[in-house]
């Protein structure tokens, strides 16, 4: 008999064959590793979401739901409002995407179908490198560099030529929601990229060559079939951005100029949820101080919940609408 | 001084067969030594062929001896491959289509392609078959609407799909998305239509169809197929090119004729060899 069928034999009238076989073949530790893993991020967020609930009682009791439309954060009286701080989160966060999605989206098309195959390498490793720099670096440099020379002029310069829209209005700062947009669509751009770029080398050849063959210009190709194509998956690299503009805090904390304006202008100086938990948790002396700041992050936690849940049902309807898989 | 001129260029392949007499239709393209590279590896080596108008040439011989990369080079769609470099002549209606001013999308416009496996876009089947017709810019509706009807006839479609033509194309067998690709592609009219393989991907009574429909198209277009089935090359083709592999691994032509003389007469043992199945 043959070493080989020997073994075989051996192993099958075992009697503890069924013991051996799974944990030799690694099954149930397996199994059992990925569940708990699986186990432990429900567990983690909906163990955040319990301990900010919790930790917001008084908070919660003495506001209710006013606390959403509050305007006014004075510690000295102890009145809380968060919707200063939820306005900037939001609109400095969309505005951000609304000038990082079409550059990340340009690059990301130049590294997997325009650039030179030797650029391709060293590019998207700068783009990605971009990520890895510390966010206090960008509030840093952004404060002492950025601002005074990119974006006050840029201010000045949107104010005086469309000062007409209430976006636009002075007076201007340097420190502002302005300098917080331009400084979070940068450091959101690797993430685009990154993402999108892959989804677009995941697109099989197939759909250029098929695309090419019928007299389609590269431009043509990449706006009628790579975007529509790889959608779902992009939308996915947006929503990951978002939620990354809407929860940074210190480069953001460093160049919005911390200031409980309301208006529609851009150039004002602002506030976010995430800058104003950090700015104040150590003077928080009070509890219900305290209770506030953490119900500002139970609002911020919320909304990103959100903003992910509706991101998901629109990725499920993007991709219900357009099956990417072939069935042949 | 001009018939002198003639006579050089002549690829071997033509002068082969003028020595047959057999009156051929004037050729829709026409390869004149070619030499195609990937980078310094050489492809293709000095390949000479004519393919006739309104007939259906079929290239054949063994895995690697460079029949699609003869086929891409036809509408220049290796221009994507990185490295990739034509030397010589591929003469559309005596234009060569690699001409420094000679527009690439118009040629990929005149010289459709049908490819290995059934590449349907992830779109409604209406809008895979006026995807062409709208990059040249038809809009009106009922323009389209006659596009896709003649056209998915054109391809033997229109039966099985006319009451489901925005549902998705990708939700159709392999054999009906092969055929909406035919459809697809006959939608801009091209006068040359490359097919690499058509039928690999393909069952047996979807390749028949298939099969069928190239008889059909054969009446308006130009068909160059590449197959490994010879059955498949000798039951739709009228003229067979044998390609062979070089020991230095470059692809040749070794002959070209009709296709009854290629599998009953043919001219290179390598040739007979490998169309009675003695290897390949």
């Amino acid at each position: 008999m043959s070493v080989i069928a020997e073994i075989k034999r051996q192993k099958r009238n075992s009697p503890w064959s069924e013991l051996v076989r799974r944990i030799e073949h690694g099954d149930v530790i397996f199994r059992t590793l990925t569940v708990v893993a699986g186990l432990l991020v429900v567990l983690v967020t909906a163990a955040t979401g319990f301990e900010l609930w919790q930790n917001s009682a008084l908070a919660r009791a003495k506001f209710g739901l006013d606390f959403l439309t509050g305007t006014n954060w004075d510690p000295v009286i102890e009145d809380f409002g968060a919707l200063p701080f939820l306005y900037g989160t939001i609109q400095t966060s969309i505005f951000a995407l609304l000038i990082a999605v079409p550059i990340g989206l340009g690059i990301a098309i130049f590294l997997s179908e325009l650039a030179p195959a030797w650029l391709r390498q060293p590019l998207g490793f700068l783009v990605e490198l971009l990520a890895a720099v510390p966010s206090v670096i960008f509030g840093l440099w952004g404060l002492y560099v950025f601002v005074p020379s990119v974006v006050k002029p840029f201010a000045q310069f949107l104010n005086d030529n469309l000062g007409f829209l209430p976006i636009f209005q002075g007076p201007v700062f340097g420190p502002s929601r302005l300098a917080a947009t331009l400084i979070l669509s940068i450091m959101v751009l690797p993430t685009l990229v990154a993402i999108s770029r892959d989804v677009f080398l995941a697109i099989p050849n197939a759909q250029r060559e098929g695309a090419l063959g019928l007299g389609a210009t590269q431009w043509e190709m990449i706006t009628q079939n790579l975007i529509p194509y790889g959608l779902s998956g992009i939308l996915g690299a947006i929503i990951l951005a978002l939620g990354r503009a809407m929860g940074e805090t210190i480069a953001v904390t460093m160049v919005i100029g911390n200031n409980l304006d309301l208006s529609a202008s851009l150039l004002h100086p602002g506030y976010t949820m995430a800058s104003i938990i950090a700015n104040e948790f150590t003077e928080a002396t009070t509890d219900l101080y305290r209770e506030a700041l953490i119900e500002i992050g139970l609002v911020l936690f919320a909304l990103t919940l959100l903003v992910n849940i509706i991101a998901r049902l629109l990725v499920w309807r993007v991709a219900r609408r357009i099956p990417t898989e072939a069935r042949a | 001084m001009m018939s002198h001129e003639q006579v050089q260029v002549l690829p071997p392949a033509l002068s082969m067969r003028s020595v047959q007499k057999d009156a051929a239709p004037s050729p829709k393209m026409l390869v004149r030594n070619m030499n195609f590279y990937y980078g310094s590896f050489r492809a293709l080596a000095d390949i000479n062929l004519e393919f006739p108008e309104n007939q259906i040439t079929a290239i054949i011989g063994p895995s690697g001896c460079g029949k699609s990369t003869l086929l891409r080079t036809l509408d220049r769609m290796n221009d994507l491959v990185p490295h990739a470099r034509v030397e010589g002549e591929i003469l559309l209606d005596g234009e060569n289509i690699y001409a420094p001013n000679m527009d690439v999308v118009s040629v990929r416009r005149r010289v459709g392609m049908v490819f290995q496996r059934p590449n349907p876009f992830p779109k409604s089947i209406y809008d895979n078959v006026i995807y062409g017709p709208r990059l040249l810019g038809i809009r009106d509706k009922k323009v389209l609407d006659e596009i896709v009807e003649k056209s998915l006839r054109g391809s033997a479609l229109w039966d099985e799909v006319k009451d489901k033509l925005h549902e998705s194309g990708l939700a159709l067998s392999g054999g009906q998305q092969q055929r909406l690709c035919i459809a697809r592609m006959i939608a801009v009219e091209p006068e040359v239509v490359l097919m690499d393989e058509p039928c690999s991907a393909l069952d047996p009574v979807a390749t028949i169809k298939i099969e069928d429909l190239m008889r059909d198209l054969r009446n308006n277009y130009t068909i160059i197929i590449v197959t490994h089935n010879m059955q498949q090359a000798a039951r739709v083709s009228d003229y067979t090119a044998m390609m062979m592999m070089r020991p230095d691994r470059a692809g040749e032509m070794i002959e070209f004729n009709k296709t009854r003389q290629i599998f009953t007469n043919p001219q290179d043992k390598r040739t007979e060899d490998y169309v009675t199945g003695r290897f390949g």
